[in-house]
């Protein structure tokens, strides 16, 4: 048992990773391909990254428990005088008659029209080109690769001069329209759905005389879930993320989403006359970024699946 | 295969073409040529057109004039594309955005590239606790995540000028004009290091564990390993990770834009294209020179990303 040969079982020779695989190999010995020995050194050493990753949200954390007075005076990773957490999230929220609620809900709405728009339209289109082919295909290829390399920025200057002659800056349009593209998310459901969906199933279902829109949404759709949940957690991401474009196109506060909100918080302590804030900058950004982590975190299976299958060569 | 235009791309390998090796999920079964595809790519194509096809064609259109209070719009030729190659304060933003990608990139992808062979290695304790922390800033917001290093930098509140107190040393502020790209790169590299990890890690993880055992059996070294199987097999994942980065470099604009509240004398109107861009646009009303501008740089960055592909592909063959 544990005396294998020595070459499998010396740390240098197993190389490898833990992962389902053929069970021939593995049977016999402690650490194989499969199971290699665990290294206290590699830990350690990864574990900088690590904590470099954690560090600043954990100021962000300890920051959000003090009151200003606090923040001015104590070390940035110590607590202040006080435990003022929900004393700050209180005042965060009651702020300027509600008005970070009303970002939230701005926010919501972006993300809900403009990233789940953005999903439907990748899965359609990248089930279409992955599975249909037809006249313009290689056209459309290289039009929308070529725009991923276009600097989202370079395009807003454009986008918000023609949506000023539509009229249609400073209204939630004017951000929610530009975020139903999403050239990576249609790239990922392309390379997912050639995988995801076998083309027999397809030609089985349109033998028994499914229409093309009822192949698709009751056999493909299923197929694409966790190819979906990725697209949607990306486009969500740089939904809710954004800041250029609702910077050039929203004037009106009121339809701020968060992100500008908190930048405009923050720009008040440097106007003249203005109240620092910056207890309330901190305890929002916290606020801001607390349902996206939790977001990544509950959905992990399904976006990590997503995303294998989206490097996948060949 | 044949005519895929990224490394990873699925082009040419779906229907398009019968591929020996997956001829028998793909090719055989491939759908008849027919318009009915358009029917699921249409409403992408559509709003693709209105967003991304119409601005640029309205951009290229409004470059080659110029407006003025006295005289109106008139046509001026390639006017403001030569004023953009002579002007000083668009190769100062040009140069800082390229130095900010000869220096930040490498050192960004190498540290995602480290972390993602560690944890790929299956030698962590808490493998999947390393893999979602380095993770988690990339959902952070760029708006968060430079107002919280701002504040950790600036001497209001910040960590610098405690640290300095306390160890008797005298870092500079980080915030100083000599140092901000350096501070502005350190953001990036955190937002940024945990999602190309993932990208690396996913493409690393598509590796047929066949592949390890025959090494094994060989009697290969770890890093023999590493260098003759995992660096082969995730260099399409590199090309990637490496154009989406330039794109990102050179599209600079959140950060510097959020810290110029904490750092005013710091950052300029024109410390990066973009930041000169919008600023051209929405201070100074100068929409078809700042169009010009725009369009250079989506050239220049486009030729680079091709560039780096290219590459990619020819050490993919």
């Amino acid at each position: 048992m544990t005396t294998t040969t020595p070459t499998a079982a010396t740390p240098a020779a197993t190389t490898g990773k833990p992962r389902s695989a053929s069970p021939r190999l593995r049977s016999r010995k402690t650490h194989s391909v499969d199971k290699p020995r665990r290294n206290w050194l590699l830990t350690v050493l990864t574990a900088i990254v690590l904590l470099y990753a954690l560090v600043p949200l954990a100021w962000l954390l300890i920051s959000s428990t003090k009151t200003q007075p606090d923040l001015l005076s104590t070390f940035g990773f110590s607590f202040g005088e006080s435990f003022a957490l929900f004393e700050n999230i209180a005042n965060t929220l009651a702020y300027d008659d509600g008005i970070f609620l009303r970002w939230l809900a701005n926010t919501l709405m972006y993300v809900v029209l403009g990233a789940g728009g953005a999903t439907l339209l990748a899965i359609l289109g990248g089930y279409g080109l992955a599975k249909f082919t037809f006249p313009g295909k290689r056209a459309i290829f290289a039009v929308v690769i070529g725009a991923v390399a276009v600097p989202g920025t370079a395009l807003a200057v454009p986008q918000f001069l023609m949506f000023s002659q539509m009229g249609l800056t400073n209204t939630p349009w004017s951000v929610i329209i530009p975020s139903l593209i999403s050239p990576f998310g249609l790239y990922l459901m392309w390379t997912f759905a050639t995988q995801a969906v076998p083309t027999e199933l397809m030609e089985a279902a349109r033998m028994d005389g499914a229409s093309e829109a009822r192949t698709f949404a009751q056999v493909a759709l299923p197929l694409l879930a966790p190819g979906t949940v990725t697209v949607l957690l990306f486009t969500t991401v740089a939904t809710w993320n954004n800041y250029f474009l609702p910077l050039i196109m929203l004037k009106d506060p009121q339809w701020y989403p968060l992100t500008i909100g908190l930048n405009a918080w923050n720009a008040q302590a440097s106007t003249v006359g203005g109240q620092a804030i910056f207890d309330l900058v901190i305890t929002g950004s916290l606020l801001t970024i607390v349902p996206l982590i939790a977001a990544f975190l509950l959905l992990q299976r399904y976006w990590q699946s997503g995303l294998t299958a989206g490097s996948v060569k060949e | 295969m044949t005519q895929a235009v990224v490394p990873v791309s699925p082009a040419g390998q779906t229907t398009e073409t019968t591929n020996p090796r997956r001829g028998d999920r793909a090719g055989k079964n491939r759908a008849p040529r027919s318009w009915r595809g358009w029917g699921f790519v249409g409403p992408f194509m559509l709003v693709f057109a209105l967003v991304f096809i119409a601005p640029i064609a309205y951009s290229l259109y409004i470059s080659v004039f110029r407006t003025q209070l006295v005289g109106g719009t008139q046509f001026v030729g390639l006017d403001n594309y030569i004023r953009a190659f002579q002007d000083p304060q668009f190769w100062d933003g040009v140069g800082r955005v390229s130095l900010f990608l000869v220096v930040q990139v490498p050192i960004m992808l190498g540290i995602a590239m480290l972390v993602a062979l560690a944890i790929d290695s299956g030698r962590l304790y808490g493998k999947d606790f390393f893999r979602i922390s380095v993770f988690m800033p990339y959902a952070v917001p760029a708006v968060v995540a430079a107002l919280m290093w701002g504040f950790m930098y600036g001497p209001r509140f910040g960590l610098v000028g405690y640290i300095n107190e306390f160890f008797g040393w005298s870092i500079p502020n980080p915030l100083g004009p000599q140092w901000i790209l350096l501070a502005i790169g350190n953001i990036v590299t955190w937002s940024f290091v945990g999602y190309n990890m993932l990208i690396f890690y996913s493409s690393l993880r598509t590796i047929p564990v066949s592949l390890y055992e025959a090494a094994e059996l060989d009697g290969a070294k770890q890093h023999h390993v590493i260098r003759h199987i995992k660096m082969p097999a995730i260099r399409g994942s590199i090309a990637v990770a490496m154009i989406f980065s330039i794109i990102g470099s050179f599209q600079l604009f959140n950060e510097p834009s959020i810290l110029q509240k904490l750092a005013p004398n710091s950052i300029t109107t024109y410390f990066t294209p973009n930041l000169y861009t919008y600023n051209l646009s929405f201070s100074g009303q100068q929409y078809n020179y700042a169009a010009a501008v725009a369009i250079i740089m989506g050239v220049f960055t486009m030729v680079i990303a091709y560039v780096v592909q290219l590459r990619g592909m020819r050490k993919d063959a």
